[in-house]
Order: C-alpha cells, then structure tokens, then sequence
C-alpha cells in the first residue's frame, strides 16, 4: 500500500467514511471503499449502486439498434438527448429514437429512425430536428450501405435538418455539408429575427477531399490561410424555409491579436507535471446561454467565453487554460451564468480513466466563476468512486437541476455512472446523489452515459449500450423534497442543452419552502424564526381573495425585516420576492 | 464522445520488439482474456491499414528508445515518453480490433529493418534500417535535430496514410475504423505540431513538408 493511499484510508476512516455536506477534506484519490467499488458485470444483469436517485425505468434499445453479438458496437452507439413537449429525442451512430415521455417512468418509443453516420447529437426547435453527422459512411440519403466510392456527392458529413410535423415519417428537408462533418452542433436563435437560427457546428474528425467538397483544405495554417483546421461554422437557418440552409461564416476564434488563426494552446503540457493538452484546433461543445448572449466553449486545448450578441459573428473574450485538462469537452453555465462548469475527456471517452490509480483532478470538471468577460478557476470536481479497467469513464455530459438557491448538477460519466453534484460554492464542489452499474461485460466494451440530462422532473440518462434510463431524485438531508418539487416547477417547453435555457420559478409555497430548508440547512436564519415563517404561510395558504393577499404581505414585511441580521441575508431576501409575488398574483386573483 | 479509440491495456503484451527477432504467435498478444469476442468482418482496405499502422507506430518506438541515452533535454525526453504512451495505447486499440476479426497481429520486427520487407518499405514516413543506425549513432544536439526531423518525417507519414486510407473504395465505413483513424489524425498531427515548435526552439529549420521518401509513394501534402 503506498503512503498516499494509506493516508487517505486513515482520513476516510476519520471523516465516517467521506459523508458529502459534512466537510471532508477534498479528495486527493478516487475511493476505494464505496458502494459503487466491485459491482458484478453484465450486460443486462450487472450490479447496481444508487444513493438519493431512484432508477424508475429502463427501456432496452429497440431492434435493429444493437449489434447482439457485441453490445459495446460503435456503429449502434446510443449519443445525446433532447426534448421537446412530451417527447425525448436520442441520438444513436445508427439514427435516432423518439420517445413519447407522457409517463415518464413508462417511455414509449414512437420512432426509431434509420440514419447512420454518427455520432448522431441532437437538437430540436419546434417542428425541426437538427443532427450531427460525422463519418465517412454517412450518406445524403440515410442508406445504411455506406458509401464506397472515396469521392463521392452522396457522402454526407455535416449537419442534417429533419422537418418531424409528423413524428412517424421525419423527412430531411436540409444537409448542410462541412468539411469535417458535424461531430456537435449548437442552436443559437438570432435575438433579433425569430424566424432565423442559427447553429454552431464543431468538426473534430479529418478534413474531406477538396474534390468533395470545395474548399476544404487539412493544411496547418502556415501553408494556407484558408484552412478547414482552426475554426468552427456558422449555418444560418430560416426557419420557415430550412431547405435554404447554408453556411454564412467560419470564424476564427483561435486567432491571436497578430491575426494568427492558431493563436491559442499549441498542445503539451503546462508546466513540469502536468496534465498534456491537446492543442486548440477545433471546438468539441460550445454551450451557447442565449439569455446572457454568452457561449462557452469547450475547445480541445481551452475554455473560451464568447460574445454571441451577434450570433453570425461570435467573438472570443477569453480564453482560459488548466494544468488538470487533456482535452476540453463541454461546457455548463450555472443559471446565474456567473459560474462555468468545464469538463475534461481526458482518454476521448473510450478509455478507463477514473480508475484508483488516476488522479481525482484529472478527467472531471475545474468550475469556473465569471466576472464579466473573465473566468478564474475555484475548484474541481470528479464523480469520486474508484472504477475497474473495463469501464471507460471520464467526465462527460451533464445538465442543470433546477434547485432554487442553488447550483446543483446532474452528469454523465460514462460507465462510471451518474452523478448529481452540488457547485453552490465552487471551491467546494460536493456529492450529493449517483447511480452506478458494474461494467458492461468482462472484456472492455464501450458503455455508460453518454449524456444524463433534468427535464422536467425527471433525470434522463442515455446509456450507450443498455438504452434509455429514467431516475427520480429520492430526498435526503442534502436535497429536501421541497427542494426536489421546487425543481419540478421550474418547467421548460423543450430543452437543447447547449443551447441553455435559463430557469425561472413560479411564486408559490414549495419554491419558499426550499428556501427556508436551505436557510435551516445553512444556519442562515434561527430555527424558530423558520418554523414561524412556515406556519405564517400555511395559515396564509388556506386563505383566498384579500384575506390571502394580506397575510401574504405582512409575511413579506416580516420576513424582510429579519434579513438584516440573517447569516444568508440574500436567501432571506429570496424569500421576501418569492412571498411578495405570492401575495401580487393573490391580490390579482382577487380581482 | 471526442473521435478517440478504445485503447485498454490487455491486448499486446507482444510490443516489446525484440532486435529483429519475430514476434513469437502473431495473434497470441491480442486473445481477449474471457469470452472469446465475436468476430466481424473487415474491409481489407482497413484491415492492410490497421496492419501497416501498426508496424508504422512500431517504429516510432524503436526511434523513441533511442532517445533517453542521446539526449540531454529533459523536453526532448518527455515528448519521447508521450509518443511512447500514445503508440503503445494506439497499437493496443488496433491490436483488439484485428483480434474481433480474427485478424493476425503483424511482425512489428519489420519496424526495424523495412527495406528488407518490400511492400512494408512502401510506408510513407518509415526510416530505412540504415537511417535507423545512423540515428542512433548521434548524440547530444545533433541527435535532436536528427531525431524531431526524422520523427516529424515519420508522423507525416502516418497522417497520409489515414490520407491513403480515405482514397480507397469501400474503406473508412465501419464506424470503430472511422473512430481509430480520426484519433490517430489528431494525434500525429498535434504531435507534429509540438516537434515542429520544439525544433524550431533546437534552432533547426523545421522541414518543408515531407516528400515521402519511398518510391511510389504520393508526394501531396495534407
């Protein structure tokens, strides 16, 4: 045992076995003792570990979406989520599913569209579903024969756009081709014209023959200036006419102050010890924030903050490196956006890298704060259980979790699992809920959540091999059920998300009751004035018309007058705005 | 998920490449430990690929091994450490898809000595076993020189052989193939990148981009 690991043993058995919430020292290893550590494997069969989620359906890949001789089969790989209404959208290498989620613990599958070409990420907008496509057998024309000709116009690498009026029969009404194809893309609606979309595309995979598609060109930057390498498209959609679909910028936002379109990380490591990253030559995941005309991207070599104001013409106004990332893959902005979670895909996120051995700050996620147009690191998170050499895990897609009061995160780390960390302060970031299964088989196969995104109350995981999975929030002493039904409200009409929406939520009792369980949880106000505040507006919530309205009011006074002396006077005061539109919409309904 | 390649450790435990002799069992290094994995069919066009990709990362190996005892630059050695670590990670990921498809490993002795195997000779980018010797007979900054040139040669060479690759009919279509050629792309092409600076830090005239060296080889540069 080495001393690294025997000290960390000795503070694990101090610190009652690491309890999230309660202080522990930040980790230094990946636990070895932890529910998660040993689980059987098996494809369909596999142990499982769960702590505050509660797995509430698994639907099985439909037919014709698997390999059944090789779960782990790329070509069938199940990719990224989106929603809209009642329906989950699932990308997979092979095409895509829809998944009417009316019942959310009973998914129906309505569709399930042949198209490969990989890796499949979708967005949806309205009667619009737009897809990436990647590979050198993807074809214009959906068939599943590949193209065998090296140069051929019936290739199709770029980003696909289906009109889904009819959910049954999507029908392809544009293929925007790219030079190095779509790998992911990301919706940006033009704040000035609702007719018009945009979509970010981020190709990552070689550069095409120029006998393919004009223009493209694979030479570094120094040989011709016009390199495909070194930049990101810009398509400009209209949205009552996508079939006119087409390319209108390639900006280079890799470019130095000198014009140098390679002007950011060259690749190698930082410093003496650190981690090796990759050179910033393309973008993997912009996550766009519409509501704050901020985009962050996550672009191999750096984390770049963009303006999108104009979302044709996006400008880079910072670019921040860290000694812990190999490749930087994805970006999430906390509500607020004054918080950027990065994430790192150390290993491409085929490769077992939470394994014992791997160190717990590389492969996670550096949480950013933003101060106007700069980011500066404050902490680091990494789902924390040890994992086998079988699971490929890494840090990978995640989703907000709309608590009030808080910034609260659901991810996808591969085969190691789902976890749901707390980055309210970021320095500290914590555990606070995960699901895991054992690996997929005893030889290495590829598995485990591609994406684990929120919707509307419920947690949604695409599990690349075994299909789609459904969880609950279970409440806990570190996620109260007022906070977890104060979650439930704050509902969107679809959800792309990298393109974020930005939550808001309705005045009601359960949105001040999670406040008040994080003020009792906090110590931000004195336990007897929180029973009192509850009781006031219980009292108040069997009231209706004016009586309502001002019990609700003189709540309000009440409470504000204790912010003041409160330890977490701004939770009191969310409280007091909560209460005050409580009793606005009572005195509206009087009327 | 970034284009990258499984890459798990069991697969060759062959790599080590012993002074020309021929590795023992072809395919032993890459038997699955348990269940015997299914086998699925290959394009030829991809399997030659695979085949020839990894003799070609072979030899970046032997060329790293010489750089610990030729050097004194601590940069030099931590990139030689980095190729060694994504070769060996690269080999093993191709090693396990030729061993799904019952493929054989190659003879990665070839590395060492190409021009006395004809149609592996033909591999843009490979030193010739004289070019290999007289490598390694240099020292100090010379070697460096030498060296980040004739490595930039060699991971030149790998890019257009993923070039090679999409030029053929029918190849590139399975969707892991597509996946371990876009890694290997990147990857060379950073490391290319990083030799470049590194060489050009040495005072040595970065190379014009490579003229293959091998006859019958394509002379376009990507």
């Amino acid at each position: 045992m080495t001393r690294r690991l025997a000290s960390v043993l000795l503070a694990l058995a101090a610190a009652g076995c690491a309890v999230p919430g309660a202080g522990p020292a930040p980790a230094t290893a990946p636990r070895t003792h932890d529910p998660r550590v040993g689980l059987r494997p098996g494809f369909r069969d596999a142990g499982q570990a769960a702590w505050n989620l509660r797995l509430v359906a698994n639907v099985p890949k439909p037919e014709g979406f698997y390999d059944p001789s090789d779960p782990g089969a790329f070509g069938y790989a199940n990719s990224d989520l989106a929603f809209q209404g009642n329906y989950l959208f699932q990308g997979n290498y092979h095409g895509f599913l829809i998944y009417d989620i009316s019942n959310p613990a009973q998914p129906r599958l309505r569709t399930a569209f042949v198209c490969p070409g990989g890796q499949g990420d979708l967005s949806v907008w309205g009667t619009l579903l737009f897809m990436s496509v990647e590979e050198a057998r993807g074809r214009v024309d959906c068939g599943t024969q590949g193209v065998q000709d090296s140069v051929s116009p019936e290739r199709f690498r770029g980003v696909r756009i289906f009109d889904i009026s009819d959910l049954e029969r999507p029908r392809q009404v544009a293929a925007v081709q790219t030079c190095r194809g779509s790998h992911t893309h990301t919706l940006v609606p033009d704040p000035r014209d609702p007719n018009v979309m945009y979509v970010y595309n981020s190709g990552t995979s070689y550069v095409r023959s120029p006998r393919e598609l004009p223009g493209c060109s694979a030479r570094r930057p120094e040989e011709d200036p016009n390199t495909s390498l070194f930049r990101i498209e810009v398509i400009r959609v209209p949205l009552d006419a996508p079939e006119r679909a087409t390319i209108v910028n390639a900006p280079r936002i890799f470019a130095d102050s000198a014009g140098n379109i390679a002007g950011l990380w060259r690749g190698g490591a930082l410093g003496p010890g650190a981690q090796r990253t990759s050179p910033t030559q393309a973008c993997h995941d912009i996550t766009a924030y519409p509501a704050f005309g901020l985009a962050a991207g996550a672009c191999s070599g750096n984390g770049l903050l963009l303006d999108i104001r104009d979302p044709a013409n996006p400008v880079r106004v910072d670019a921040v490196s860290d000694p812990n990332f190999a490749y930087w893959h994805s970006a999430t902005f906390s509500n607020d956006a004054a918080k950027v979670v990065f994430s790192d895909e150390w290993g491409g996120g085929t490769q077992p890298r939470c394994r014992a051995t791997d160190p717990i700050r590389w492969g996670g996620d550096a949480i950013f704060r933003r101060n106007g147009n700069r980011l500066q690191v404050a902490g680091y998170f990494k789902m924390p259980a040890a994992q086998t050499e079988l699971e490929n895990c890494v840090a990978h897609n995640g989703s907000l979790i709309p608590v009030p009061g808080r910034d609260v995160m659901v991810q996808a780390w591969y085969q190691g699992g789902v976890s749901v960390v707390d980055f309210t302060n970021p320095e500290r970031p914590v555990e606070i809920a995960y699901f895991d299964r054992g690996p997929l088989g005893s030889t290495p196969m590829l598995g485990g959540y591609w994406s684990v995104y929120w919707y509307n109350g419920y947690i949604y995981g695409s599990e690349i091999a075994r299909g789609l999975d459904v969880f609950e929030l279970v409440p806990s002493r570190y996620l109260s059920a007022n906070e977890i039904a104060a979650a439930k409200q704050a509902r969107l009409e679809r959800l792309n998300v990298q393109s974020q929406p930005r939550y808001t939520w309705p005045a009601t009792a359960v949105v001040v009751r999670a406040y008040l369980d994080q003020l009792r949880r906090n110590r931000g106000l004195p336990a007897a004035e929180i029973d009192a505040i509850d009781a006031a507006l219980a009292r108040a919530e069997t009231r209706t018309g004016a009586a309502r309205r001002v019990e609700l009011a003189a709540l309000a006074r009440r409470v504000a007058a204790l912010a003041e002396r409160a330890g977490d006077p701004a939770r009191v005061r969310a409280v007091v705005a909560v209460v005050e539109r409580m009793a606005a919409d009572a005195a509206l309904a009087a009327r | 998920m970034r284009t990258s390649v499984l890459r798990w450790a069991w697969a060759p435990a062959a790599l080590a490449l012993g002074a020309c002799a021929p590795v023992a069992s072809s395919t032993r290094a890459a038997a699955p430990p348990a269940t015997p994995a299914p086998v699925r069919p290959a394009h030829p066009a991809d399997a030659a690929f695979v085949q020839h990709m990894i003799v070609h990362h072979a030899q970046a190996l032997v060329m790293a091994e010489l750089v610990p005892r030729r050097t004194s630059r601590p940069e030099l050695r931590a990139l030689a450490e980095r190729i060694t670590i994504s070769q060996k990670d690269e080999i093993a990921t191709m090693a396990r898809w030729l061993a799904r498809r019952g493929l054989p490993f190659p003879d990665t002795s070839v590395a060492r000595h190409p021009e006395h195997h004809g149609e592996h000779a033909a591999m843009p980018g490979m030193l010739s076993g004289a070019e290999l010797e007289r490598l390694a007979t240099l020292q100090g900054e010379a070697f460096d020189r030498a060296f980040l040139t004739a490595m930039i040669r060699h991971h030149e060479g790998a890019l257009e052989m993923v070039a090679q690759l999409s030029a053929q009919p029918g190849a590139l279509q399975e969707a892991e193939i597509f996946t371990i050629a876009s890694e290997i792309e990147a990857d060379q092409r950073a490391e290319i990148e990083r030799m470049r600076a590194l060489l050009k830090r040495l005072g040595g005239a970065a190379p014009a981009p490579t003229p293959h060296h091998h006859p019958g080889g394509s002379e376009e540069h990507r």
